[in-house]
């Protein structure tokens, strides 16, 4: 029996079949790139190349390059790795917590979100490379390896130490499970190949995939239990970067408050940046029968929702540091929404706070323009969030006489820029040569949430009869 | 048992019925298995919910592998960082224990989520064979677009070929299609394929003219 709600619209519109799912998806690894996509492509190199200019300077010459100085010793660099790992997160919720509550309208923006994950925690992961300043010696203080210095091993009580478990453990397993989705419907195109190179290159990737039912009964195995191990895993991951800043005595960063107001800020940014490249990739490979403005709306919910739990992390965060009775807890506070960085403070409070409750107005909602625009707002939100907590509680420490006033340099926002070109060139190269939406996953679920079957609103009565 | 092997056919035949429904596919798999005909094998563009009982399939294996794995990680992890911490150098660090539990924590989960699902996917890929240079056996390349092929293996029936046709189609198939396998088919060798791929070029394909 199937309840069809009256609230809900059919996940595949435009009375699509199995085999225009695979037409329309398949259809565009197959195709020659678009000249948009040349250009889209030759913009984020030029951004990769030119950022990649300044980095490699900086790690020539050291991160004195950056603005940096003896107050303000974590700026950009931990700021730009906060915010890329927050923006990761929603791949993984989308994929992982949306499965195990059975949320089937994640079957047509997962893979994208996953990509996403994947690409973003890779830009994120630079920035720990890069600030060691030596990078080449890296693995000796990150790794659990002994080293030439004496058989000094890795201190497992430091938070730093938690991250790189975290990070490498959610990298890994994000691509994992990606790749796991992905294998189906590379199967897909390697039986529509139609050249040597396509058979090849997509038969290698499908492992040799056929489809019997008895390894889809193992597939939906897998995908259940790697879906139950990422979602304590994305909520851990977020939860130990934000004990770098917890386990600290740093007035500003010592509250307990930190784990579940960073997990929900990452949702908050992930959402928003899965919208601004959904948005893009529906209109450029004209998805819009499979990621429809009930999709939008959806995401557009939750930003909505994760927004306002941020909102009240804030006011909490307020809140105690009056309550606590420290002063030093309560300048702090009133440091960052009034001192030097004030313009920071009220950035980050108008974009993450005040601007998604425009979300409760379905107009909004299901607006493409605004949802654009909306995801952008966000994620220059969460960005000054990531700046406010950190810079804020530091520059103006405990000793007046080294009160300083943090000024990014240009190789600060350069190496920022690079981590953009990273990111977009992967995802360009994503979205041209790997099939964006789940093939496999949406014709799975086109029998049961098509216009037909909602037209309607019915609920089919047949107890026996499984919809 | 030499003689029999030597006897033996080792090309393979198949009949395949073929389903654009999923719901005749259960019906119309539940009627050939009633006629006591032994289905080889089910190949779906997408996964069946409820299939596996309409073919008499038992629960997957691969969560008691996941935990097992799992718990190998949570040793692993908790093993190395009271040997690292409490053991080979043991330092005092903000005045702690040297073996401080609470502090071992992410590390240990993160380990074990890190064993558990690579433990898993290593056991998904051994147990149904899937690797980079594998040549698969196609039955219809239709499978992974839009049909469901219900594929029955002749000598492992003793109805004749036009017999389970006929229950093929009563059974509501599309179409009934017959596939033959040869001993080089049903093992294939890797570099033959890729040979074979650049003499011939591409010689089957499921893309619509």
């Amino acid at each position: 029996m199937q309840i069809i709600s009256d609230v809900r619209e059919p996940l595949v519109t435009g009375d699509k079949t199995y085999h225009d799912i695979t037409q329309d998806i398949a259809g565009r690894v197959e195709d020659n790139p678009a000249p948009l996509w040349w250009a889209a492509m030759a913009f984020a190199i030029t951004l990769l190349i030119s950022g990649g200019w300044f980095l490699g300077d900086m790690l020539w010459n050291g991160i004195g390059r950056w603005g940096l100085n003896k107050t303000v010793q974590w700026a950009w660099d931990i700021t730009n790795f906060v915010w890329w790992v927050g923006i990761g997160h929603a791949g993984t919720l989308i994929s992982a917590v949306l499965l195990l509550f059975r949320q089937k309208w994640r079957t047509a923006i997962n893979r994208a979100a996953e990509a996403m994950t994947i690409f973003a925690v890779i830009c994120a992961a630079v920035w720990p490379i890069v600030h060691m300043g030596r990078p080449w010696l890296g693995a000796y203080w990150v790794l659990p390896i002994p080293n030439t210095f004496g058989s000094l091993w890795v201190n497992f009580n430091s938070p730093l130490l938690w991250d790189v478990f975290a990070i490498s453990t959610y990298f890994s397993v994000s691509l994992v499970f990606w790749f796991m989705g992905l294998v189906p419907d590379f199967a897909t195109i390697r039986d529509r190949a139609v050249t040597k190179f396509g058979r090849i290159f997509y038969g290698a990737l499908s492992l040799g995939w056929v489809g019997g039912a008895k390894a889809w009964v193992h597939y939906e195995a897998l995908s259940l239990i790697l879906a139950g191990l990422s979602t304590p895993l994305v909520l851990s991951v977020h939860t130990i970067v934000s004990m770098d800043f917890a386990t600290s005595v740093i007035p500003g960063w010592h509250t307990t408050i930190f784990p579940p107001y960073f997990v929900a800020g990452a949702i908050f940014s992930g959402f928003a940046m899965v919208l601004t490249l959904m948005i893009i990739t529906r209109k450029v490979y004209k998805l819009q029968h499979y990621i429809t403005l009930e999709h939008i709306e959806l995401m557009n919910i939750i930003i909505m929702v994760t927004g306002s739990i941020v909102g009240i992390a804030y006011i909490t965060e307020l809140f105690m540091a009056w309550y606590s009775g420290v002063p030093y807890e309560q300048y702090c506070f009133i440091n960052r929404a009034t001192g030097d960085y004030w313009w920071a403070y009220w950035s980050m409070m108008t974009c993450n706070v005040i601007s998604p409750q425009v979300f409760w107005f379905k107009k909004v909602r299901t607006s493409i323009v605004l949802t654009f625009i909306m995801s952008i707002i966000v994620n220059i939100g969460m960005w000054f969030e990531r700046f406010v907590i950190i810079v804020t509680s530091l520059h103006n420490d405990y000793l007046p006489s080294s009160w300083t006033y943090f000024e990014p340099t240009l190789w600060d926002v350069m190496c920022y820029v690079f981590t953009f070109g990273l990111f977009f060139t992967l995802f360009f190269l994503f979205a041209k040569f790997f099939p964006v939406i789940n093939m496999a996953e949406v014709k799975a679920v086109l029998k049961s949430s098509n216009h037909h079957v909602y037209k309607n609103r019915d609920t089919i009565k047949d107890p026996f009869d499984v919809v | 048992m030499a003689h029999i092997s030597n006897t033996m056919e080792v090309d393979t035949h198949y009949i395949l019925g073929v389903y654009s429904d999923e719901d005749d596919l259960k019906h119309g798999i539940d009627h050939i298995r009633e006629k006591g005909i032994s289905i080889y094998e089910v190949f779906n563009p997408y996964p069946v919910h409820g299939l596996e009982k309409n073919l008499g399939y038992g629960h997957s294996w691969l969560p008691k592998a996941a935990f097992m794995f799992g718990a190998l990680g949570t040793t692993c992890a908790i093993t190395m960082q009271t040997g690292m911490m409490g053991g080979l150098w043991p330092m005092i660090i903000g005045g702690k224990p040297f073996i401080s539990i609470p502090d071992f924590v992410p590390v240990s989960f993160e380990m074990t989520v890190l064993f558990s699902a690579f433990g898993m996917v290593g056991s998904f890929l051994v147990s149904q064979d899937l690797k980079p240079y594998k040549v698969p056996r196609i039955f219809d390349r239709r499978s992974t677009d839009d049909k469901h092929i219900v594929a029955i293996d002749l000598a492992k029936n003793t109805l004749s070929e036009a017999e389970i046709k006929t229950v093929l189609q009563e059974a509501g198939a599309e179409e009934v299609n017959r596939k033959d396998f040869t001993e080089e088919e049903n093992n294939p060798s890797f570099f033959k394929y890729l040979g074979d791929l650049f003499k011939y070029g591409v010689r089957s394909t499921s893309r619509p003219k």
